[in-house]
């Protein structure tokens, strides 16, 4: 530009600039690890020491892992061989995997009955999680439940059928009534069917109880990973529906149900979980009417429920709050009535801000499916602390056998967090 | 009053009421923010309602579909009066179309889905009728392309014209604007103002909260002017702004059109 115009305010663009790309990046490992390892001299002193602590960690971990021996029967044949080099006695897991699955009671001849039921988990579960698949699938998922059930548990195949058919009932008479009556009277109606369903398999249950039988395995003889795997997976999928009713109710305007959820909410955040598990344990029998035989998988499983689906609610919560008020002003303004509001403009507003929160939840309660090794039952965490750790064989393996209950949760929970962040980057319209 | 149309397009007023509303009194805690209203709007008129902010106008059309309560008085829409019962709550709402000043459209639906949303579970229109019919509404207000985008991935203006199709889409007998152009540059106001103004010369009963005085002028039948909760007067708007009667309406027609 001429010194005229240096001087001169006016200006008008006769030419436009085109767009240029970017300078040539500088790019290359020795620029990157002069940028990003050895830019100053603490830096250096930095990646030094942190390069001496991977150095360390890993000259324990790989001669551990890589000379250890997967053979032999007890501790003292695994000596024998390492010959003090440092390695790990794997045998163990070898020799007790299936207790570290199954338990020590299941029946040894039946573990491939929940094994079925953990492969058909990737029939079942998949249509919940991609939206993607087909609808239909979703048949799958809705079986699966009772499927499993007959699988671990075995017995006459009519008591899940009836369950099955109570739910059908339960869905349809549901449906008719809400036509009708309003959302209200439907649920109750659906709640009347699915009792008299159930009520009706009961009766042929003890009727008929040969008809399509199977072994039959007591709740006392489930155990291991499979304990937990059962556990975290009925209960998570328990509690976030419960956790959006009891959300929904703390937000309600009718002072009897949201003083219920609060009540419910509040006193149960402020319990510990190992509490509520002794309570049903122990105490909850004495309430139950003398002569009834609560299942007591069943009553830990209502005890985890409550607990996380507290959380759960205080969760959903947190994203109910952060919808702003014109949604419900809108979906208010266009005639939806209140269920509708909830399901297709709030809900999935409310529950895509609360995802990680949620798998937050979710995850915390699959770990604390082992709490209920404190009341004798041996779950993953039960099974080591217990008969393996405690038999003659195996005493002191203890360093093999928590690293594999480690590497077991931590494969589940780091599955759950990941399909998690990938559900967040689907669910993102709002193009920020 | 005025009752003639006064508006170069040849609009009509029928002599049939929409809107009737009665000693209407509203408070918020002990906040008497809606005193009196009286207001009778006949189907096919053209109001647009102005005042200083805190006057009561917004509120005074949010009471109109029960987005918020009154506490004294009656109003009837189409005939139905406003009651705590919400059956009639829902019915006044599915006739009475709104478009919010933050156009409120649902970020989760894309176009489309929002506009045939209400349709669908409202009015229980097949799927495909409810597609046709948005897609014939968002031609209207010229963005049929956008059809499958997400509202966050339109302008301002371009949003707010599709709220005015999702309303029209439930086939509305009346349609309240609040604020619809307070958020937008001003570059698009105009493509608002003239979705409004088509819809005017298509005879709908519009309620407008706007300090639009241009589109008060071409548009409407009757300006309110409102301040601190009642309505303080009201004319066609050639008289209106021209020899306004009260001292407040003239303080705050020199104030908003003296720059």
């Amino acid at each position: 530009m001429s010194d005229a115009h240096a001087h001169s305010v006016a200006f008008v663009r006769d030419s436009e600039i085109p767009p240029a790309p970017p300078p040539a990046a500088e790019t290359g490992v020795v620029k990157w690890m002069r940028e990003n390892l050895f830019s100053g001299v603490v830096n250096t002193i930095m990646t030094v020491i942190g390069v001496f602590i991977i150095f360390y960690l890993l000259s324990g971990l790989i001669p551990w892992i890589v000379n250890g021996t997967w053979e032999g029967a007890s501790i003292r044949d695994c000596r024998e061989v390492l010959q003090g080099n440092g390695g790990g006695c794997f045998a163990v897991l070898r020799e007790r995997w299936a207790q570290l699955l199954f338990g020590f009671q299941y029946p040894s001849e039946l573990y491939w009955r929940p094994t079925l039921a953990f492969a058909l988990l990737f029939l079942a579960v998949p249509p919940v999680l991609f939206f993607k698949l087909p609808r239909w699938m979703l048949v799958f998922t809705a079986l699966y439940p009772f499927v499993a059930f007959w699988l671990i548990w075995g017995g006459t195949a009519i008591t899940p059928i009836f369950l099955l058919l109570a739910f059908v009932a339960a869905f349809f008479a549901f449906k008719e009534g809400e036509k009708r009556f309003g959302f209200v009277a439907g649920l109750a109606i659906g709640l009347v069917a699915f009792a008299i369903v159930a009520f009706i398999g009961d009766f042929v249950a003890s009727e008929e109880p040969g008809w399509l039988r199977i072994t039959s395995v007591p709740s006392r003889e489930m155990g291991g990973f499979m304990l937990n795997m059962i556990l975290g997976l009925v209960c998570v999928s328990l509690s976030i529906p419960i956790g959006i009713v009891l959300a929904l109710g703390r937000q309600s305007r009718l002072p009897i149900v949201k003083g219920f959820c609060v009540v419910f909410i509040e006193f149960v955040r402020g319990v510990p979980l190992i509490t509520l598990l002794f309570v049903a344990n122990v105490v909850l029998a004495y309430f139950l009417p003398p002569g009834t035989n609560f299942d007591l998988i069943v009553r830990v499983i209502i005890m985890i429920t409550m607990f996380s689906s507290a959380y759960i609610a205080e969760v959903i919560r947190g994203g109910l709050a952060a919808l702003p008020k014109g949604q419900y002003e809108a979906a208010d303004s266009l005639g939806l009535d209140y269920p509708q509001a909830m399901r297709l403009i709030i809900l999935p507003q409310a529950l895509k801000i609360s995802i990680p929160g949620i798998v937050n939840v979710a995850v915390g309660l699959f770990k604390d499916t082992t709490l209920v090794s404190v009341i004798s039952m041996f779950d993953l965490v039960g099974m080591i602390r217990g008969p393996i750790l405690s038999s003659t064989a195996w005493v002191g393996v203890y360093w093999e056998l928590w690293a594999a209950a480690c590497v077991l949760f931590f494969v589940v929970c780091y599955g759950i967090s990941q399909y998690s962040q990938w559900l967040e980057r689907q669910l993102r319209t709002d193009h920020r | 009053m005025a009752m003639t149309d006064t508006n170069p397009g040849g609009m009509t007023v029928s002599d049939e009421v929409a809107i009737e509303i009665r000693n209407m009194n509203k408070w918020y805690g002990q906040f008497h923010v809606l005193r009196d209203i009286d207001l009778t709007v006949q189907r096919g008129e053209r109001i647009v309602i102005c005042g200083p902010s805190g006057s009561g106008k917004s509120t005074l059309i949010r009471c109109i579909n029960a987005l918020e309560e009154h506490q004294q008085g009656s109003i009837v829409v189409d005939g139905v009066p406003l009651s705590s019962d919400l059956k009639n709550i829902d019915k006044i709402r599915s006739e009475v179309g709104m478009c919010f000043q933050h156009f409120n459209l649902f970020p989760h639906l894309t176009i489309l889905e929002n506009c045939t949303l209400a349709p669908i579970w409202v009015r229980k229109t097949p799927k495909k009728e409810a597609e046709e019919t948005a897609m014939y509404f968002l031609e209207k207000v010229k963005i049929p392309d956008q059809a499958n985008k997400y509202p966050g991935q339109l302008s301002g203006g371009q949003q707010q014209r599709v709220a005015i199709a999702r309303s029209l889409c439930m086939k509305p007998r009346i349609m309240l604007f609040d604020e619809p152009t307070s958020a937008l540059d001003p570059e698009m106001i105009k493509e608002v103002l003239d979705t409004m103004i088509q819809l005017a010369e298509e005879g709908m009963t519009m309620l407008c909260v706007t300090h639009e005085m241009g589109f008060a002028r071409q548009v409407a039948n009757r300006v309110i002017f409102m301040d601190a909760g009642q309505i303080v007067e009201q004319n066609a708007p050639e008289p209106f702004f021209t020899s306004p009667q009260n001292d407040r309406t003239k303080l705050f027609l020199s104030q908003i059109l003296g720059h």
